[in-house]
């Protein structure tokens, strides 16, 4: 079985490039030159050395102790927390900002749910000296302002989204007619598995790193780069893809992407795709999102801004599909009460989106000595006042 | 023949197609606006099927797709609405809209729908040209419905003759890279991309369409393709004043 891309851009049933003409000449130029240029030697050493000496990289593989314990399995956790920015997203925006300097382009244009992805950018967008423009839903402008702060302290103008639910999609739609109005001066660093091809891949090769390290950091502290389980949660599905990466083929390893359930799959505020979805188009590829039967969009709903979106990248729909990985929901509550657990037993304070990876582990029956490393995709520091709501702190 | 084609053939210069919403500005009001638009001189029409979410789209079409579908908007009651479309309209009719409505309620379901209802092509801008030719080409020619591409001022020749082979109605020449709405801008650019375009040896007719606001821009685009397609500006109106004479106002300035 092929879990990757093939040469027409398709997962199985998933993928392709489904884009209005005004934006196949800047996805196609993409899609001729992203695997040259990113495997030229001055592209992969520049990229290595910004992970390394700005990144922080490798980041740590830790061994939660209380929680393995607690759990009666080894829980490791990725440490993408202590990732400059706070999150797994700068991988990517390292690796697109470098592609999109090599193709040329002045101005760079993004989504943000959570507002990491729009930090991520705004911070290369600094370091690389390039105009920025992040649209951000106006819920989540509001969910997450320490974030908003952040990306105009670090010079990106923010623009609110205002359509629809006023999130994560809707800001996706905005950032793709930014495009379609620029297409010339301007790229997309999209910043989750999602979109037209080659973006899913593109996204994943960058976010691999996560599982290529996480396999060395595992031969050492364990002795087997091959774990039981690795869990990782889900939004668009950057971080799980690249936590599952270099794990896909290991067909001994179970895979787990956790989605959110908002308020309870069956409750109308939700946002786990792969239960309430079909197969269908969003932001330009094929795969599994929710709609009503005529084909329009549904309003997802989830506590965590990361994961507030209808949809999965196509390559998650391919895994799912072929039951590869396995895709299971944690709601709101139960996210947020992993990640007290998490607090006060590790003293990490996690990103309510990774909580819900962690999450799972509750529900998760352990003979004794499995091997189980959960993506901790990011911090809690956004996440403040949410915690502090939902605890009465 | 379609009734496209035979419009292309009875008419070389001036086609005023107009574009609007479905459902728009009230739910029933889909086959009344085609009628009084035909009785106010339009050749030709582009009804857009609402979809929640619009990328190829500006403020005013994206409001006017959310407004007809909270009124209750889907494909099958726009299919139920157009069964008096023939008895009413002799124009062309197009219909426009994004792929994942499409895809649910099945390509060759829609197709035989459009059928049924007297509609001759379809616009789909998110539809690509690798898909179509693979997947559903052949659908569409089986129903005789013509479909409609999109080329660009970055669209290259080659592309272009490759979308000419491909549809058999006409070409929508997207007056610059731009969402819906966004009123066109005559700059030398914009000519030399028109001209470029009109000197190319082409099988099909070309209609300009994306920012023709008033009959200055109609009568620019018009001498470069045998016509253009007028949608937010007549939208606009619509939202102020949708009864007949209201239309028959708005198309005034072009027809005059
Ligand atoms: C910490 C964190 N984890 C996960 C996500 C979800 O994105 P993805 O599914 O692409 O990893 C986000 C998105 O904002 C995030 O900030």
């Amino acid at each position: 079985m092929n879990y990757f891309v093939n040469d027409k851009g398709y997962y199985g049933d998933f993928g392709g490039a489904y884009i209005p003409e005004m934006l196949y000449p800047n996805v196609e130029e993409l899609r001729q030159n992203y695997l040259a240029k990113i495997n030229e030697p001055d592209f992969q050493k520049e990229f290595h050395q910004l992970l390394k000496d700005y990144v922080g990289r490798p980041s740590p593989l830790y061994l939660a102790k209380r929680l393995s314990k607690k759990y009666g399995a080894n829980i490791f956790l990725k440490r993408e927390d202590l990732n400059h920015t706070g999150a797994h997203k700068i991988n990517n925006t390292i690796g697109q900002i470098l592609l999109a300097e090599r193709l040329g382009k002045t101005r760079i244009i993004a989504e943000t749910g959570a507002g990491q992805h729009g930090v991520a950018t705004a911070t290369v967008c600094a370091l690389r000296g390039l105009e920025c423009v992040v649209y951000m839903g106006e819920i989540d402008i509001e969910r997450q302002a320490p974030n908003v702060a952040r990306m105009k302290m670090l010079g990106a103008k923010v623009v609110p989204a205002t359509s629809g639910s006023k999130t994560l999609k809707d800001a996706t739609n905005e950032a793709m007619r930014d495009w379609v109005n620029n297409p010339v001066d301007t790229h997309y660093i999209i910043g989750s598995v999602v979109g037209p091809h080659p973006y899913p891949d593109m996204v994943s090769v960058f976010q691999s790193v996560i599982s290529e390290e996480t396999k060395k950091q595992l031969l050492e502290q364990t002795g087997s780069d091959q774990p039981d389980y690795v869990l990782a949660c889900v939004g668009g599905g950057s971080n799980a893809m690249g936590m599952f990466y270099h794990f896909i083929n290991d067909e001994g390893v179970q895979l787990i992407a956790v989605e959110a359930a908002g308020k309870g799959v069956g409750s109308g505020h939700s946002a786990a795709t792969t239960a309430l979805g079909k197969e269908g188009v969003l932001h330009g590829s094929r795969s599994i999102l929710m709609q009503t039967t005529d084909g329009q969009v549904v309003e997802p709903f989830s506590i965590s801004a990361g994961l507030d979106y209808p949809g999965i990248g196509p390559q998650h729909a391919h895994l799912f599909k072929t039951l590869r990985a396995k895709y299971v929901s944690i709601t709101d509550e139960e996210s947020l009460d992993a990640g007290l657990l998490c607090t006060q037993m590790e003293g990490i304070i996690p990103a309510i989106e990774s909580a819900h990876a962690l999450a799972y582990l509750e529900k998760m029956d352990f003979k004794g000595n499995e091997n189980v490393v959960v993506c901790l995709s990011g911090r809690g520091d956004k996440d403040m006042d949410t915690y502090m709501k939902y605890f009465g702190l | 023949m379609n009734r496209i084609n035979q419009l292309f053939q009875e008419k070389k210069n001036n086609i005023l197609s107009i574009y609007y919403t479905a459902g728009f500005p009230e739910l029933s009001d889909t086959v009344r606006i085609a009628k009084a638009l035909e009785l106010a001189g339009a050749d030709m029409l582009e009804i857009g099927f609402p979809y929640s979410d619009p990328v190829a789209d500006g403020p005013v079409i994206q409001a006017s797709s959310k407004k007809s579908l909270d009124a209750g908007m889907d494909l099958k009651l726009l299919f139920e609405q157009l069964k008096t479309l023939r008895q009413e309209v002799s124009i062309p009719v197009l219909l426009m809209g994004y792929v994942n409505p499409l895809l649910q309620y099945g390509v060759e379901n829609f197709c035989k729908s459009c059928v049924e209802v007297g509609v001759d092509g379809l616009i789909v801008p998110d539809l690509p040209m690798v898909e179509y030719e693979e997947f559903y080409q052949n659908i569409f020619e089986q129903y005789g419905i013509s479909n409609v591409f999109l080329v660009t001022p970055q669209t290259t020749v080659e592309r272009i003759h490759k979308i000419d082979s491909l549809t058999n109605g006409f070409i929508y020449m997207v007056s610059s890279s731009a969402t819906t709405g966004k009123n066109l801008q005559l700059s030398q650019n914009t000519e030399d991309y028109f001209s470029r375009i009109a000197a190319l040896p082409l099988k099909n007719p070309k209609m300009i369409g994306f920012g023709i606001n008033g009959k200055a821009a109609f009568d620019k685009a018009c001498q470069y393709a045998n016509g253009a397609i007028i949608g937010t500006a007549f939208v606009s109106s619509l939202e102020k004043d949708s009864s007949s004479t209201g239309i028959a106002e708005f198309m005034k300035a072009f027809t005059a």
